[in-house]
């Protein structure tokens, strides 16, 4: 810091400080299998006052299978803070991810490519 | 705007693949609308907060703190099956800092760069960002207002896009412009792969 207080209300700063609240100032997630089209899914519906308000919010977004990425634009908050708070559900078994696909390069099979070619020509 | 598949809304399954599509280019060039023109989604908007790195940029000031910068995406949706579910992400165009957005590229099955041909120049960095990091992209030369000044030639000796490339005039407000540029992009992908991986002929430029 440059021990000048009015920094605080610097613009670039001000709202930016605020989502990281919701996961008690943690920026980073110790694992590396999320990513933003990471699909994850409620794997049950909780009872009312188990979560707090950031995580039942989150959950909420995924009752069907969903990724990351439309998770955090249903949620309005930043990946990074989407990716900390469902971490967190899914080490408490709220949420499931899909596993595996560590590299989508992997995924991308000449069969798929041609799935996928075949799905946007029918589009 | 009519989204594509109001009929079609596949609910996918859990173990479904993601795959992604990144839509990049200069400012205004029309990338959200080409995201939009496919999608079964309205273009939806997430943000990702990324820290610079480097203390460079401020080093006239004197200021060294890091910042924090929000960079936004608008991406879409095409669920092809229950199983395989394709995303397109439309990078940010004025905004120089997703270009330390790694896990952008990171998996990204390919990439299109939308160029202007009144602003040719404002595509370059996505262009440099995908041959560096190796991800398959096809140019798309958008012509706003149905004229077209230059020839694919013209606009691929510009850019100094690598022959192999594919470099193709559209339309991204129509739907079946769009098509034919994703159909590019996954002949093109399909091509590089079928002999080797892309990285292999980028590196014997």
């Amino acid at each position: 810091m440059s021990g000048d207080d009015s920094a605080w209300f610097d613009e670039d700063a001000g709202p930016l400080a605020r989502p990281y609240t919701f996961t008690r100032g943690r920026t980073h997630v110790d694992r590396n299998d999320l990513n933003m089209i990471t699909l994850v899914v409620a794997l049950r519906s909780h009872h009312g006052g188990e979560l707090d308000h950031a995580h039942e919010r989150i959950l909420a977004c995924c009752q069907n299978p969903i990724s990351i990425a439309e998770v955090a634009a249903g949620a309005d908050l930043p990946l990074g803070v989407v990716k900390v708070l469902l971490s967190d559900l899914i080490e408490q078994n709220y949420v499931l991810f899909r596993t595996g696909l560590a590299s989508p390069s992997a995924a991308a099979s000449p069969d798929t490519l041609l799935k996928v070619l075949d799905g946007i020509r029918e589009l | 705007m009519e989204y594509v598949s109001s009929d079609r809304m596949i609910r996918p399954a859990i173990n479904a693949t993601a795959l992604k599509i990144l839509i990049a280019g200069g400012f205004g060039v029309g990338k959200t609308t080409m995201v939009g023109s496919v999608s079964e989604i309205e273009p939806l908007r997430t943000e990702e907060q990324l820290t610079e790195r480097s203390a460079g940029v401020d080093d006239v000031t004197g200021v060294e703190r890091k910042r924090t910068t929000t960079v936004a995406l608008d991406f879409g949706r095409i669920t092809i099956n229950t199983e395989l579910i394709l995303y397109l992400f439309g990078t940010p165009g004025q905004d120089r800092f997703w270009f330390m957005w790694d896990e952008l590229a990171q998996g990204a099955l390919g990439a299109i760069v939308l160029a202007d041909t009144r602003r040719l120049a404002s595509c370059f960095a996505a262009i440099d960002f995908f041959e560096e990091r190796q991800v398959p992209f096809v140019v798309g030369v958008n012509c706003f207002d149905g004229s077209q000044a230059y020839t694919v030639d013209e606009v691929r000796a510009a850019l100094d896009v690598d022959p192999f490339v594919p470099v193709l005039l559209c339309d991204v407000r129509q739907r079946a412009s769009t098509k034919e540029v994703l159909t590019a992009l996954l002949e093109h992908i399909m091509s590089i792969t079928g002999h080797g991986r892309a990285r292999r002929a980028v590196v014997d430029r």
